[in-house]
């Protein structure tokens, strides 16, 4: 039994088997890539992990405990965090309560206690100050500090992606899963994104499921790569053996490419 | 530039100097304005009051969370009738029969707010109309409620009549301060509610609920934990509400007046405080006194009646209200799909970078 299980779990929607007996495991503070064509069944994993669908079978275990069948927000207090590959962010919130909200389970403040929020000491604010220089941590760890105060619907996409990558930062996580969080940043963001994947699960030790396209980055980063097509898996291991394995490249170039 | 130097700046109450300044200047006018007010405007700055209570609690659900209620009538109707019957009934103090009124309108919003958890938009909807729409007619059948023919609310005893201790407000003079306090105390409540953990839930709800749920927030406790704080409000404002008005009936919560709050909130601006505070405001004038006021105008208040006579309605100009109440709201969507407060968010940007 490793640290993050992942056990024949398989859902179909439909006739469409878009998972399809998928097992793998991930090792504690490893970087752990998916790959894949489009429609290949990347996404629908990270939705199964995180509870937003349920599958027909298989198990999700973390440290043993296995997670299926309970609700996302069950899961995200188990320590899984996650971000979209379409961007959910709170828009018409700023960066700062994004971020907070990233902190929604480790507060206990209530509709009372927060209606009488009055002065410094009350408790609600005791609480919100505590909160909220935790996230400033994480504001000046992603260089977000330009945007603090803005709303996240006015933001550049890059920025956005980033907020997102903070919110799933504020939640403590056991495990971040990053839906293609490169999409849409330019070069020199994605360098920097590299860079602090990096610095995610060195200082915040946090073991990282990733979705990628940008092959460069991929290879560059992970530790262990898992392709897959149509919902099943072609191959695990490392960057160099994923790169040249056949089925890899024939799914990415067709069959022509791998002639 | 101003500089923030303690985490506490951002969820001050007062943010600057300027604030709190303008804040003294408007509480001293709240205060002071009963003593150079009509009577008949008491009446209306008490119903205005109200109105806002009710509206900041609407908004909460309606802009914060981004759920739809047409049935709030309905909580406003259980606030009041809650708070005689417990007075008059029980013969409870006034302040505990309010609160316990309010809290008998939050579980009923919370019941509610069970099937807004499935339903959405048009739906939800006409659940929520339904449910206007019944409790008005439950009261209206049941002798307890005073069937068809109504209540008469009693004495305004704010004291504890069973300590000896009585206080009882009879004008419209003393009634203003005690629905003035309760309003401001509500409001900064609201205030507060959305700078901590449950507003911010709120917002995550109406902004992405899928986003929310993997954070960790349980959508179907803060849904249903909004209708039920939006109908707590409702039912201050009901109980409230009762002893301004002095006596009402099933039909005084009919389904228009659910309309009328929805449009305060819309007018106002949706998820804004002060929003929901102006937009009560001008909506309740414009209901209760406006064209009162048009009438006396000389030659322009003659030729609405004549016009008003002769085609819409032998009393006057009753319905006029109505179809300015039309206009505004096509106005509203038209032009400032933030209602007032969009307004005076343009304004206070023009004035930010003037003369640029």
């Amino acid at each position: 039994m490793g640290y993050f299980d992942i056990e024949h779990l398989s859902i179909s929607f439909g006739g469409l088997k878009a998972v399809d007996d998928i097992s793998f495991s991930v090792d504690k503070n490893e970087i752990f890539s998916i790959i894949g064509p489009n429609g290949s069944g990347k996404t629908t994993i990270f939705n199964l992990i995180s509870g937003i669908y349920h599958p027909n079978e298989g198990t999700v275990k973390l440290e043993g405990e296995n997670l299926v069948g309970k609700t996302p927000d069950r899961i995200a207090r188990k320590g899984i965090a996650r971000t979209f590959q379409n961007i959910e962010l709170f828009a018409n919130a700023t960066v700062m309560d994004n971020l907070m909200l990233g902190r929604h389970i480790f507060m206990d403040t209530g509709v009372f206690s927060g209606a009488f929020m009055w002065g410094k000491r009350s408790r609600a604010a005791r609480e919100e100050i505590a909160h909220r220089e935790k996230v400033e941590h994480i504001i000046d760890f992603l260089e977000l500090q330009s945007v603090r105060d803005q709303f996240v619907g006015s933001l550049a996409y890059g920025k956005r992606k980033l907020v997102e990558v903070g919110r799933a930062l504020a939640l403590e996580p056991k495990i971040m899963l990053l839906d293609e969080p490169s999409a849409g940043m330019n070069t020199e963001e994605k360098d920097d994104l590299t860079i602090w994947i990096k610095d995610i699960r060195e200082d915040y030790n946090v073991t990282i499921l990733l979705i990628e396209h940008d092959m460069n980055m991929i290879m560059g980063i992970s530790d262990r790569i898992f392709a897959m097509s149509q919902g099943q898996k072609i191959v695990l291991g490392p960057p160099r053996e994923v790169q040249k394995h056949p089925e890899v490249i024939r799914a990415y170039l067709g069959e022509e490419g791998a002639a | 530039m101003d500089m923030k130097r303690a985490y506490y700046e951002d969820i001050e109450l007062f943010k600057s100097g300027t604030i709190l300044f303008w804040t003294i200047v408007l509480m001293v006018a709240l205060f002071t304005l009963p003593l150079i007010a009509t009577n008949y405007y008491l009446y209306l700055f008490n119903l205005i009051m109200v109105h806002v209570i009710l509206a900041v609690g609407l908004n909460i659900l309606v802009g914060s969370t981004g759920q739809i209620s047409l049935g709030h009538a309905g909580f406003f109707a259980i606030g009041a009738y809650a708070t005689v019957l417990l007075m008059t009934k029980l013969s409870i103090p006034f302040f505990p029969a309010l609160i316990l009124a309010a809290f008998i309108a939050a579980f009923f919003g919370f019941i509610l707010g069970l099937p807004a958890l499935r339903l959405e938009g048009p739906y939800l909807t006409i659940a929520t109309l339904a449910f206007g729409l019944a409790i008005m007619h439950i009261i209206g059948h049941m002798e307890v409620f005073g069937g068809r023919s109504g209540l008469r609310a009693p004495d305004l005893n704010i004291g504890i009549p069973q300590l000896g201790w009585n206080l009882t407000l009879t004008t419209d003079f003393s009634k203003y301060y005690l629905v003035l306090i309760i309003a401001i105390l509500m409001v900064l409540g609201a205030v507060n509610i959305l700078k901590t953990k449950v507003g911010r839930a709120f917002v995550a709800i109406r902004d992405s609920d899928i986003a929310a749920e993997v954070i960790g927030i349980n959508l179907t406790i803060y849904k249903t934990l909004s209708f039920a704080v939006s109908a707590f409000y409702a039912g201050i404002a009901g109980g409230l509400f009762a002893f301004v008005l002095g006596f009402f009936d099933p039909i005084t919560f009919n389904m228009f007046l659910s309309i009328y709050f929805l449009v305060m909130i819309v007018v106002g601006g949706l998820g804004s405080i002060m929003g929901s505070i102006t937009g009560a405001a001008f909506i309740t004038y414009l209901m209760y006194a406006l064209f009162k006021n048009i009438k006396d105008v000389p030659y322009v208040g003659d030729f609405l009646t004549a016009i008003s006579q002769r085609w819409l309605s032998i009393t006057g100009m009753d319905n006029l209200s109505a179809i300015a109440l039309g206009f505004v709201m096509i106005g509203i969507m038209i032009f400032e799909p933030m209602g007032i407060f969009g307004v005076w968010i343009r304004i206070k940007k023009y004035w930010k970078t003037w003369p640029f």
